[in-house]
């Protein structure tokens, strides 16, 4: 049991998804269509996460939009007092999608950019998409939804980030999420791609600092470090199982997004449990937990307590043992394989694109 | 720019005040986030409405209370003003 309540939830509704950015937080196994959990199913889930005391909601993918009943969703997660975000490509929001769910008490929208180049955007994308996510920031800005903007950043778009802030500026863009590209699946995949340099992580880091100053009170900007470059790893939201729960499309009820690819646990599913024993009573969401299960030197470590061992899933993917310290730490001795991979950052950058099993590859 | 008693403080136009009936506490939600209140922050928040000064929500909070809590408020909405959550 834990004494602790959820916040938040992020609703994974498909992993079908008209782009194919080669660091996508899916993993690897994308889940097919026919999988999926049913509207019933995912009404059922939002209430039982509002009753645990969750607040936020995500209404993420893939591309969400690509569900039908989204719309149906979203006012259901409002009817109970969810607080909703839409975290889309942009690809699929007309103006009929966007009128539905300001109808249905959808309160914020969360578009992804690849680059402010639009050539490399596409890229990246591995699709054309640019032109689509100019209609859909316009249609969300005229419809008044709160307006985020999503960016991953690595090394081919790292260099441009302050035409990236200045574009999310020009888009009077509520928020700007400069998200650092996160090593697990196919971001690990394509790791020497998208590794930045040293040298880049310290201009993008001052170009950030500069502009969170100049952008105060107009739009939030939040930039965090690349978690390869830190001394200390990432706290993940807050510690496994505290804060967080995460559902797959066909129904695997996660710690974290990236969980699945620890093959040494099990992850129970909502078609067979409620989300209040999921939470309280599930092995999946003790596992890590407390602090019995540390090896040292974090058993004994007094950042135990700011950081928690670091990152499960980083731990399990760069040592195959979920309970080591993750690597990220300057203190465990698991930090070579760290500064070898900033190390691996070849000239040319040739990206493995994300493709759900059976479509065609990309160029 | 720091909040004074002659401020105009107003919510961050995405934060919206609610209840919530599981933790049966006040709470500020806004994208991506949640700020659970207690009784004297949500006896502020209440008032904020984009009208009253900070004077003003002290002089009425201090009225109910019997008693003066106009440095409590200022720092109270300066805090979230740091924050971005008050404009």
């Amino acid at each position: 049991m834990t004494s602790e309540r959820p916040t938040t939830l992020l609703a994974e509704l498909t992993h079908r998804c008209p782009l194919h950015c080669p660091y996508c937080s899916n993993p690897l196994e994308l889940i097919r269509g026919e999988a999926e959990l049913a509207t019933e199913d995912w009404k059922r889930v939002f209430s039982q996460a509002r009753d645990l005391g969750v607040l936020q909601l995500g209404l993420s993918g893939g591309e969400p939009l690509i569900r039908k009943d989204l719309e149906e969703l979203a006012r259901h997660a409002r009817s109970i007092g969810l607080y909703s975000t839409l975290v889309t490509s942009g690809l699929g929001l007309t103006r009929k999608r966007a009128e539905a769910l300001k109808d249905a008490g959808l309160e914020h929208v969360q578009i992804s950019i690849q680059d402010a180049d639009t050539a490399n955007a596409e890229r990246i994308a591995g699709v054309s998409s640019v032109k689509q996510k100019q209609a859909a920031v316009a249609l969300v800005q005229e419809l008044g939804f709160a307006f985020s903007i999503n960016v991953v950043l690595h090394r081919g778009n790292l260099d441009r980030i302050g035409e990236i802030i200045d574009l999310a500026g020009s888009w009077g863009a509520d928020r700007l999420e400069l998200a650092n590209t996160q090593y697990y699946g196919w971001g690990l995949k394509n790791r020497a791609a998208l590794m930045p340099t040293r040298e880049q992580v310290q201009r993008a880091k001052a170009t950030a600092e500069a502009a969170i100053e100049r952008y105060r009170k107009k739009m939030q900007i939040i930039f965090v470090l690349p978690d390869y470059y830190e001394q200390y790893p990432k706290a993940c939201y807050g510690g496994w199982g505290k804060l967080y729960i995460v559902v797959t499309p066909n129904g695997l009820a996660l710690p974290c997004h990236a969980a699945s690819i620890i093959t040494s646990l099990s992850f129970p599913s909502v078609r067979e449990h409620s989300l209040e024993w999921i939470w309280h009573e599930s092995p999946g969401f003790q596992a890590f937990r407390g602090d019995s299960w540390m090896k040292e030197p974090c058993r004994t470590c007094p950042r135990k307590t700011v950081d928690f061992s670091g990152c499960r899933c980083q731990a399990f993917a760069l040592t195959g043992d979920a309970a080591n310290p993750d690597p990220v730490c300057t203190l465990t001795p698991l930090r070579g394989l760290i500064d070898e991979a900033l190390g691996e950052t070849p000239d040319r950058i040739d990206y493995e694109y994300r493709v759900l099993a059976g479509e065609p590859q990309r160029a | 720019m720091a909040l004074n008693q002659d401020s105009v403080p107003r919510l961050w136009r995405l934060a919206r005040l609610d209840y919530d009936p599981v933790r049966q506490r006040r709470v500020l939600l806004y994208p991506e986030g949640a700020v659970l209140l207690n009784e004297t922050g949500a006896a502020v928040l209440e008032l904020v409405d984009g009208k009253r000064t900070v004077a003003e929500i002290a002089s009425i909070l201090g009225e109910r209370y019997q008693t003066d809590v106009s440095t409590d408020v200022a720092e109270y909405l300066s805090t979230l003003e740091e924050r971005e959550l008050i404009q």
